[in-house]
């Protein structure tokens, strides 16, 4: 036990006189999070919209007054031709144009019949669909008001609900990504670094003719990436629940269980790559690229696995974070319980086993 | 009485055979110069007898214990100084030396005790709080042989503990070499440098995985009719086909 903490100590050492890597370290997941949480947002606010009105009629006037006051739309008023709405188009000062015909009412009243274009700038083809959809909205409630007397015989309401995240925050999918991009990367590249390191100063092979065993040695290089981990994971939860305002509506303990679950993992992860390579800078490559892009890409955090082709989706069930992020989206903001997270639990848990037995076995045949 | 004592040691590593059926015995308290060309297989050899490294065939005891069976008890009777600089450039100096302390087993007393003394023989004591990259490199070659026999080992492995030290500082490590073996500490010390080769009491010459020449300095020199040590390894090394790495 004396042997362990001594050396336990000497890691933490290691860790806080190395202000860059400390910085690094607690600094970022706060940078992330609040990176994610405010400057990256999905949703489609201040759409920039003019209307071509050469009706001027009551139904045209009720339309725009009713999309001026929706929050979601930034009225930059009337334009008088058509070939006004294609200059602001072109010059991207508009995102929205909304066209009526002439005598949009007659038309309306008399042949029940009358039209409005939409044109929008799809270049980002998801702001493009979603301003389209909003305006369709207004112009569909519009309608529901004009039929309210009963005029037709049978109607069909559709009420919508979203659940789990009926304000479609984009932060409640982003914050279970950080965690699971934030501590893989940290766990994974800190601890193989800390052990190749200790390779390339040659400190290694004092260790290993010391009665030290290769096991004590590996364990006592991960407890303080394992402390660090955590104190990142309460912070990331910290934020993402009263800055972000993400609830947490599952069970606390058993998110946090899961955590250091997946911790444990890359931390396993990282003790795998440092038995492949001898140099920090190999070690810094592997565990960062090598991780960080199939963290962020195949895990779910960005694109939707469902989407992905089938070969891909098989390559993304070998990602842990994919797994983890799952587990957390659960817990975290469908409020489950265990008995949903079982087999995210039970994969992560297996991919730690094997990592940690390949480690050891790896370690003690190296010579 | 041998405190260390192989027979037909080897390793091999695939079809190359990096230790070739060595035999050797070394004395408890002797200064045991192992000597060889780079490639020669000094470090393999080296590692075997710590413990670190299995040997393909052969047999031998360290300090009493079976290389093959008991290297976890060798380890605890032996030091290590590696060829690269063994002790952490971030910790101070008190901090290594308590480390390995604590990695040997020792208690805090004694730890605590051994600490004054080591600071006082060395004059170090200044140095207590000082972060070891800040040593000048003979100081930390001292410290870390120091450490390396803290926990006072039977036998002491160097591997070139020397290399890159102006020779003022390499006459006072090799004292401090004396020292040891004056405490009854084995030294088995590889080196490049064959004017230290003549500080040995025996000294064994690696030549491609072989042992070719093992004896005392002065008899060496009589065999191969040679005015110094370097003379006698070069006569040695002149034989190798093997190519360096």
């Amino acid at each position: 036990m004396k042997q362990f903490f001594s050396f336990v100590n000497k890691e933490f050492y290691h860790i806080f006189r190395d202000g860059r890597t400390m910085l690094i370290l607690l600094g970022m997941p706060v940078v992330q999070i609040l990176l994610f949480g405010f400057a990256i947002n999905m949703e489609v606010q201040n759409i920039c919209t003019v209307v071509f009105d050469p009706a001027q009629d009551v139904a045209t006037r009720e339309i725009a007054e009713r999309m001026a006051v929706n929050p979601y739309f930034n009225m930059r008023g009337y334009v008088y031709s058509p070939d006004e709405v294609n200059s602001l188009l072109k010059q991207g000062k508009i995102d929205v144009a909304v066209i009526f015909e002439p005598n949009f009412n007659e038309n309306l009243v008399h042949s029940k019949r009358a039209q409005i274009q939409i044109i929008t700038d799809a270049s980002n083809p998801n702001t493009g669909t979603i301003s389209a959809n909003y305006v369709t909205a207004i112009i569909g409630e519009y309608q529901k008001k004009m039929l309210q007397p009963g005029n037709i015989p049978c109607q069909i309401d559709v009420d919508s609900k979203l659940l789990y995240n009926p304000e479609m925050k984009s932060a409640y999918t982003f914050v279970p990504g950080i965690m699971g991009l934030v501590l893989m990367i940290i766990c994974a590249i800190m601890t193989s670094i800390s052990i190749v390191r200790e390779k390339e100063h040659g400190t290694m092979e004092v260790l290993l003719a010391s009665p030290l065993k290769s096991g004590t040695i590996l364990i006592s290089k991960t407890v303080p990436y394992l402390a660090l981990s955590f104190i990142n994971l309460i912070t990331i939860l910290l934020l993402s629940y009263f800055v972000l305002n993400v609830p947490i509506r599952g069970n606390l303990a058993l998110l946090v269980s899961i955590s250091i679950l997946f911790i444990f993992l890359a931390l396993s992860l990282g003790l795998f790559i440092s038995t492949l390579v001898q140099t920090q800078v190999t070690a810094v490559l592997i565990s960062g690229i090598g991780l960080m892009m199939p963290t962020l890409i195949l895990s779910g955090m960005i694109f939707p696995i469902d989407n992905m082709p089938i070969p891909l989706q098989w390559v993304s069930s070998m990602v842990p974070a994919r797994w983890y992020i799952s587990a957390v989206k659960k817990v975290m903001i469908e409020g489950l319980g265990f008995m949903y997270v079982a087999k995210e639990v039970g994969v992560l848990a297996g991919m730690a086993l094997l990592l940690i037995g390949t480690s050891v076995v790896k370690i003690k045949t190296r010579l | 009485m041998e405190v260390i004592k192989v027979s037909n040691l080897t390793k091999k590593f695939g079809n190359f055979t990096a230790v070739d059926h060595i035999s050797f015995d070394v004395r408890r308290g002797e200064i045991f110069g192992f000597l060889g060309a780079n490639g020669a297989g000094k470090t393999t050899a080296m590692q075997m007898l710590c413990g670190i490294s299995k040997p393909t065939s052969g047999k031998g005891t360290v300090a009493g214990y079976d290389i093959l069976r008991e290297n976890e008890k060798i380890k605890r009777n032996i030091g290590y100084m590696s060829q690269k600089f063994s002790l952490y450039e971030d910790l101070k100096v008190w901090e290594n030396i308590r480390l390995f302390g604590g990695i040997y087993g020792m208690t805090d007393h004694e730890i605590n005790e051994k600490t004054d003394e080591l600071l006082y023989r060395l004059k170090f004591e200044k140095e207590r709080n000082t972060m070891v990259k800040s040593l000048p490199l003979g100081w930390k070659q001292k410290l870390a042989f120091s450490v390396a026999i803290f926990h006072t080992p039977q036998i002491v492995f160097l591997d070139e503990p020397t290399g890159g030290v102006d020779p003022a500082m390499r006459r006072q490590f090799w004292e401090m070499i004396y020292e040891a073996s004056d405490q009854g500490i084995t030294v088995f010390v590889t080196t490049h440098y064959m004017d230290e080769a003549e500080y040995c009491n025996r000294v064994s010459i690696m030549v491609d995985g072989r042992i070719d020449a093992l004896d005392t300095p002065q008899n060496l020199k009589e065999i191969y009719q040679a005015q110094n040590m370097d003379e006698v390894f070069r006569k040695l090394a002149r034989k190798a086909t093997r190519i360096e790495n």
